[in-house]
Order: C-alpha cells, then structure tokens, then sequence
C-alpha cells in the first residue's frame, strides 16, 4: 500500500502525531517533542520536552508559563524547512495572533498542512495568513457555519467609539481575549484615530507589554487603579471576557457592558453573557474565508479538527472534496462554559 | 431602513431604561420624516399590514443557500430571522464588480426606506409578496434584514414600550409624555403634525376624534410606617381596590352625529374590539374612569376569571355570554364637553353618581365608598371587606384605595392625592432551586431565583417542584450574600442559570409573598403565582420544614369558587 497522509500524522490521546519525526503537534498533554503553532493556552501548553515554534510564540509562551516552560526550545524561522527524523516541516504565518503559524509537514511527496487557528481578515497585530498548497489541509471549525460572516472590523471598532461618543459619562468595558485580540482591539481604535489612553484589567498588562516590545506601537494602556475606577467616565477598558459579568466591572461609572468576540454574531449569545454592546470581532476564519482557504490550498481531502464541523464536511462534500471530522478533544471551541471556567482564549 | 434598523439593533441590547430613552431621542432627532414616523409607528404597535408567513421567508432562503447548511445554522442560532438575516447571500459583492467591469449596467441595490417598506406592504398583491421581501434583503445589510423580517413577521420584540417611545418624543419638545398622550389618539402615522409641534414648527395637533384617550390619575402605595400619622382620615374618601383591569369608558359624536365608542387600556390602547358587550354600553358623551370586571349573576368574579377572557383572540358570542365585562366606574373625567378633571374628587364624584345613576345601564355601576372616621376603621375594612359592605364581591378586591377629596383628576402619578393599600399578600416558605444572573446593574449579580415546594412523588417521598420565580424584594446586600450562597453551592451550570443545592437536609428557604394563584399548563406544578417576590430570606429555616404544594392548592380553590357560566348562585355554593 503506499505512503498516505494518515501515516504521515495519527490521532493520539495527546492529539496529533507524528511517527516518522517523533513529535505532536499542539498536544493537549505533556510530550517529549512538540510544535506549537500558536500561544493561546488550549494549544500551547507548559511541561513539553523539546519545543519548536515560531519565536513570538516562545517568547509569549515565556510571558505565560515562566522562562522554564519546557527543557529545550528552538525558533522556527518562517519560510524556512526543518529536518525532523524522517520528515520536513516548515512554518508559514497563519494570521492568528502574534507568531501564529501553520505547519506544512512532508515526506515521501505527501504534504499535510495544519493550520492550527487562523484567519484571513484584516489584523495590524500579526502577519497575513498565506496558502501553503497540500494534499491534505488540516482545518479549524470554529465559525463553520454559513451565519457566520464577519463583517468589517472598522465598522465594529465606530460601533464602540458611537456608544463612547453618545455615552461620555459612561465607562465602556470591553471583554477581549487576552492574547490578541486585546491588542487587536487596541491597534484598531489607533487606526480609526482614538488617541485617549486605553485602559487595562491587571491581567492584560504583560501581554500587552510583550506587544509593544515585538514592535506593534499601541498608543499608551494603563493599567486600571483598583481605587480609580469610579473616576472613569467615558473610558474604554479592555478586560477579560470573565470580567465583564465580574463584579469587578460594576465600580466603573454606568458601565456599558461590551464584548469583541466573532460569538457576538449571534443575538442569544451576548445576550447569555449579558453583553450590550457586542462587537463581532473574530480572530478566526468566518464561513466564507473557510471555505475560500480550503479551495486554495487545492487540498484533496480536508480534516476538520474542532468547532462546527459538520457543516464544514457537508460543504465538502457538495465541492467533491474529501473530508472527516477528527473530533479532537481538549481545545476551546464552544464558548458555552462559564466564562471562568473556560479557557481564557477560547475564542 | 438601516437606520432604524440599527436602533432597533441597540435597543434590543440595552436594560436600562434611561439609556434607550436618549437612543430614541437621538434617533428621533435625526432621522427625517416621514420615516421617523413609521419608526415610532412600529414601536407603538400602529402599523397594519399584510404579515409574512415563516414558511415563506424559509422558501426565500432555501432557494439560494443548501437546505442542509440553513438547517444546521437554523438549529444553531434557534431563530428564523436571525439565521435569515445572517445567511442571506450579498447579491453583488464587490469582487463580482471587478470581475464585470465598468460600463455594465448593474446598479447599486435600492436601500428601502421604512416608509416605503410600509407603504408597500399596505398594498402588495400577496403573490408580489415574496419577490418585494427578496428585493428588500438582497438591498439591506444585516441588521437591516433582521428588523425587516421581525418586522414583517409581527415579532418587533425591542424592549421598548409605546409610553417609552412618547416618552421620548415628548422630550424632543421639553414635554411630558403626558402631554403626547392628550394629542396621540387623534392621530395616524407617520405623525408629521406631532413631530411639527414637539419641535416647534407647528401648533399641537388638535385632536378631531371625539373620543380620545387621556391620560390616567395613578396612586402610589401607602408606607404603613409613616404616611399615615401625616393624614388626615377627614380629608379622604375611601374605595375598594378591584382586583380587574384599569379603563376608560369613552364616548362622544363625530362630525356626522354618529355616536362613536371608546374602550382604552390605562396605557391608552384602544381595547373596544375586544368587548364589544361594553362598547355597547357607551351610549354617553363623556369619560368613565373604572375597573373592569367579569360579573356573573350581579357577582364579581376573580382576575382569574377575567384573565380566560383576555386571553382569547377571538369574541365569539359564547365568550360573550360567559365572560360578561362590566365597568365599575369611580372618576369622571369629561361630561358633555366639560372637562372635568380640575373639579375636586368630592364634586367629581357627585357628578359621577349623579351621571351613572341617568345611565341606567346594567352593565355600569358605581364603585361603592368606603366609610370609615379613622384610619383604624380603614384598616378593618381591608382586613374584611365582606363584613364592611362588600359581601360576596370581597374576593375580587385587593384592597382599598384613599383619595384626597380636595384633588383635581392629575394625570400620571403625583405624590399626595391617591393612595393604594394593598390586601396583606399571601405567604409561603419555599427552597431556592436556580439561580439567574439579572441585568443591567445587577448583571454580575445571580439575582432571579427559581424557587419550588414540596409535594409526594409518585411513590410517596417528598421532592420540591418549581412554583415560580422572584427577583425582587431583597436589598443590595441581601442580594451580595444571596450571590455569594449561590455561587458557593451551586450544582450545576446551564449557562446563564446555575441550579443550587436542594434537598431534604441542605437548602435555602426563601419566603415568598404573592398576590394569588393561579393554573398554568406551563409550569410543572401546575400553578403559577402573581406577583411573587422575596418577603424574608429565611437563613434559620430547615429546608425540610418549607410549605407543600397543598398551601398553594387551597388558595387556588379559594380563588376559583366562583360561578361557572350558566349555573345558578346556590348551585355555585352547593
């Protein structure tokens, strides 16, 4: 029988594997060898062996877990092939968050791509996503049904500064992730001219830092004063989605609840998180860009690794392309669970 | 369109009523006529049209999207004109554009107005139906889409009341939404005289309906522990609080001579369709204040009773006949063209019998006084309304009301001339069950509680059954506490509902005041409470010592001891 892209990677309960250059890829557990392609904590995990990934990525996983996150660890230079035991990988900017990247793997002349999380719409946080062709495009689901189209992020980001404009009394707390999407968030307001400080919930500051430091100029963020915060009477505070239903939130003046996130598509979803000012703003693929990437890469078989997967096969289907479902367990994806209780960057 | 679409948009999100309040008025103030007008027609429930079926607009989409991939997103997002506004496929994007090039005739789509919306839905053919809907959603973005089909489908659910929306025009002006309920009924959409005169460009619409609505004269409740001491039982005439719904009986003669008759809800909705055995009645020129009421056999039934009517669509002569709606009348306001309402209450009421009395008609009677010399006297009467005159009707009173003899007939609710003191409300022990987080301010806070009682399973051991749900009644750091117990003795978790520990040995009792019961096929026990809210938050009580579902059930039997339609008064009884 010869040589098939299912050799090439495996299912493990660690998550993707593969045998012929002994590593994992985004192991949800504890591995000798793995590959990150992104910081968010569902993908990037502390306690590895060796870890290869992009040095954004190292640098925030460093930021995150403390310097000694794994034992040994090596920068992937985007563009550039690795020798890995028997196979080839190469890194190519997946258009995520900072150092997000895909990770093309390769031997005997099969190539599989795994995307990891990616987008194609407009970031000025990180690189623009690029079509790495493969027979076998490993893909994320996360808005993979057709209501979910995004619509322009400068649109969201007046949305905000509208409210800011009729409210001038009122605080606006804004619910982001708070890697990358907080920062993206920031950059946006820059671009659409707001220049008054842009305040921050304590547990955005060393992110945010790290940002500045890789060079993305995000005008100045101080960190919210526990005992000023009564005095904040048309600021935007960025936070983490946890803490726009926390207490926390309430010392603020009036505070209008706001949430960036590409859920707030859906009315009962900010309404769930009572959210009244939700900006759809989505650091993942919408509908249309899913479906745009899985032609262009010419993949002749898609998997489908984690959100809403079975429209994505379906779509599939109709196109002539094979596709499955990995069902892979352990990364964020519904958004259902208690903001506290889900992982931070779920979506 | 889209712009009153994405008002609508922002309302749908925002609790506080002071914020939706200055999203109107920004609203109103920019947005030209005649479409502000049919914005605020559509939010006071004035517009009629032909409405879309679901089953249509689900055609519409199913024609250009997979069935599979709209079903999936149907399910997913769990409302129709969500997921259609959502997944309606843009028309013309632009890259098509680019690809056709310039010089080929393909204009921009025409953006609806609301105007036109609305204008054409008066008229359309309703075989034109489907193809207008297509035009107007290729047109539209996607809140656009979302408010067109909520609102073609009769589902504009905005949070925003018409008294809200009045509010917000009357402020435009620097007037009350009083005010703007004195003109409303002489007028239609789109309003251009009312908007011409809350911005001064025009005179206040003079109102040519010879039966308008005005404004009610409300009371505010009485504080036991202090007003009293402050009044003088001399200066007040005393009423029964009837348990019915608050009206007003309008009637007068158009141009032509006809007799034209009015029913209006206390927030001004016309109501005459609805009781047709009633309207019959206003063969008056004038305006009744009142309360209505189903009487059967010269007897006042329960708001239980009176709720069976209102529940039905249709007035069907069998309704009629077995839910006969009466007014007990106790103000008047106008008489044969003279305003009556700045005379005191005394002469006011003078007028009134004197007026009910030259009716004559058996479906009209007087709210009957009170007496009483001190407020000691007043307070027996509410304790007993039987032994104080009100015999059989004492049931369907809630208690009484005081009213300044002196006060003119003030509209809205000034402090002062009209008291309500309510009938001591049942009580009942009860264990939380699940909690809610609530809104606005209390958004962080688990604020709504389901709370249930006791009664035998099927095999006979005791399980709590959910009777209702309260979410006032407590104070702030009532409720930090009650937040912090449900958070530290939670279950499960079910969004944004947490279920709490319950249970023979382990729970916590609430005790719930309420107004009555009532049955209800929606809840699992069977019964639903009026009214219910927090009364004391019994942290001493054993779970296992709450009430049964059997303290409900009596007070529903109490409840519904009245006449059934047709029976005689000693069959009732016997």
């Amino acid at each position: 029988m010869s040589f098939s892209a299912s050799d090439l990677l495996t299912l493990t309960r660690e998550g993707l594997y593969c045998p012929l250059g002994g590593f994992h890829v985004d192991p949800t557990w504890p591995v000798p060898r793995a590959l990150i392609t992104h910081g968010h904590a569902d993908h990037a995990r502390a306690g590895h062996g060796r870890v290869l990934a992009t040095g954004e990525t190292l640098r925030i996983m460093a930021v995150r877990y403390g310097a000694e996150f794994c034992e040994s660890r090596q920068e992937a230079p985007l563009g550039q092939e690795i020798r890995i035991g028997n196979v080839t990988v190469r890194f190519a900017p997946a258009g995520h968050v900072l150092g997000s990247a895909q990770i093309a793997i390769e031997a005997q002349g099969v190539r599989v791509v795994v995307s990891g999380d990616y987008k194609r719409a407009y970031d000025p946080t990180c690189l623009p996503f690029e079509v790495m062709p493969c027979d076998v495009f490993i893909t994320e689901a996360t808005f993979g049904l057709p209501v979910f189209r995004m619509p322009d992020t400068r649109d969201e980001v007046k949305k905000l500064l509208d409210s800011v404009a009729l409210f001038p009394e009122r605080a606006h707390i804004v619910g982001a992730y708070a890697l990358g999407k907080a920062q993206r968030v920031m950059a946006l307001l820059r671009e659409a001219g707001y220049d008054r400080p842009i305040y921050l919930h304590g547990a955005m500051e060393k992110l945010t830092e790290l940002y500045k430091q890789e060079g993305i100029p995000l005008g100045e963020t101080p960190k919210v004063v526990a005992t000023e915060r009564a005095k904040l009477h048309g600021a935007i505070v960025l936070c983490p989605p946890s803490s726009i239903q926390d207490v926390w939130s309430r010392k603020f003046p009036d505070p209008v609840t706001s949430f960036a996130s590409g859920w707030m598509r859906v009315r009962a979803r900010a309404r769930q998180k009572g959210v009244e000012l939700p900006l759809c703003i989505s650091d993942h693929s919408d509908w249309p860009d899913l479906c745009r990437t899985i032609l262009e890469t010419g993949a002749g078989e898609v998997w489908v690794t984690h959100g809403q997967e079975d429209a994505l096969v379906h779509w599939c289907g109709t196109q002539g392309i094979k596709a499955k479902p990995l069902h892979l367990l352990g990364y964020g994806d519904d958004g259902e669970a208690e903001p506290a209780a889900a992982p931070e960057e779920a979506a | 369109m889209n712009d009153f679409a994405h008002l609508l948009d922002r309302l749908a999100y925002e609790p506080r009523r002071n914020a939706k309040l200055r999203l109107l008025q920004d609203y109103f103030t920019h947005a030209p006529d005649p479409e502000r007008g049919y914005a605020l027609a559509a939010m006071t429930g004035g517009l009629t049209f032909r409405e879309a079926k679901p089953a249509m607009i689900r055609g519409l989409v199913e024609a250009r999207i997979d069935p599979v991939l709209f079903g999936l997103s149907h399910n997913y997002v769990g409302d129709l004109a969500e997921t259609t506004a959502l997944i309606w496929p843009a028309p013309t994007s632009r890259s098509d554009e680019a690809v056709v090039g310039p010089g080929h005739n393909n204009p921009p789509p025409h953006v609806p107005t609301l105007a036109e919306v609305v204008e054409t839905l008066g008229t359309v053919k309703k075989a034109d139906l489907p193809a207008r809907i297509a035009e107007w959603l290729d047109a539209l973005d996607e809140t656009g889409r979302w408010a067109l089909l909520k609102l073609i489908t009769g589902a504009l659910r905005v949070g925003v009341s018409a008294r809200l929306a009045k509010t917000a025009i009357g402020a435009l002006g620097g007037h009350e939404a009083d005010a703007v309920e004195e003109v409303w009924h002489g007028l239609e959409p789109p309003y251009a005289t009312l908007f011409a005169w809350v911005e001064g460009r025009g005179e206040r619409p003079t109102t040519l309906n010879p039966a308008p609505f005005r404004p009610p004269m409300l009371s505010h409740p009485i504080d036991e522990d202090g007003d009293f001491e402050k009044l003088d039982p001399a200066a007040f005439s005393g009423e029964w609080k009837w348990d019915g719904i608050r009206v007003q009986l309008v009637g007068g003669r158009d141009a032509a001579g006809a007799q034209v008759a009015r029913i209006y809800s206390r927030t001004g909705e016309d109501i005459s369709g609805a009781f047709p055995d009633l309207a019959e009645a206003i063969t008056f020129s004038g305006a009744i204040d009142g309360e209505l009421l189903i009487l059967r056999e010269a007897r006042v039934q329960s708001f239980n009773v009176l709720q069976q009517r209102l529940n039905r669509k249709a007035v069907t002569p069998k309704l009629l006949e077995e839910f006969p709606a009466h007014v007990r009348a106790y103000d008047l306001m106008h008489a044969e063209g003279e305003d009556l309402r700045p005379l005191p209450f005394s002469e006011r009421r003078a007028r009134l019998e004197a007026f009910v009395a030259a009716l004559d008609h058996a479906r009209i009677d007087l709210s009957p006084l009170v007496p009483f010399a001190t407020w000691a006297d007043l307070a027996a009467a509410r304790a007993d309304p039987a032994a104080v005159g009100a015999g059989e009707d004492a049931d369907a009173i809630e208690g009484v009301m005081l009213k300044a003899r002196d006060s003119a007939y003030l509209p809205g609710r000034p402090k002062g001339p009209w008291w309500k003191w309510k009938r001591e409300p049942f009580r009942v022990d009860t264990v939380m069950m699940y909690a809610q987080r609530g809104h606005g301010k209390r958004s962080s806070f688990y604020s709504d509680y389901t709370f249930g009682v006791w009664r035998a399973r099927e095999d006979g051991a005791p399980e709590l059954v959910p009777v209702g749900k309260a979410y006032h009644g407590f104070t702030d750091a009532e409720l930090q506490k009650l937040d912090r117990y449900v958070r530290n003795n939670t279950t499960k978790r079910f969004g944004p509902v947490r279920e709490v520990a319950y249970g023979l040995d382990h729970g916590l009792v609430l005790e719930i005041a309420f107004e009555g019961v009532q049955r209800s096929t929606r809840h699992k026990s069977g019964v639903a409470m009026r009214f219910p809210r927090v009364a004391r938050i019994r942290w001493d009580k054993p779970a296992a010592e709450a009430d049964r579902i059997e303290a409900l059930e009596t007070i529903l039997a109490r409840g519904e001891r009245e006449i059934a339609p047709g029976e005689t008064l000693t069959e009732a009884q016997g």
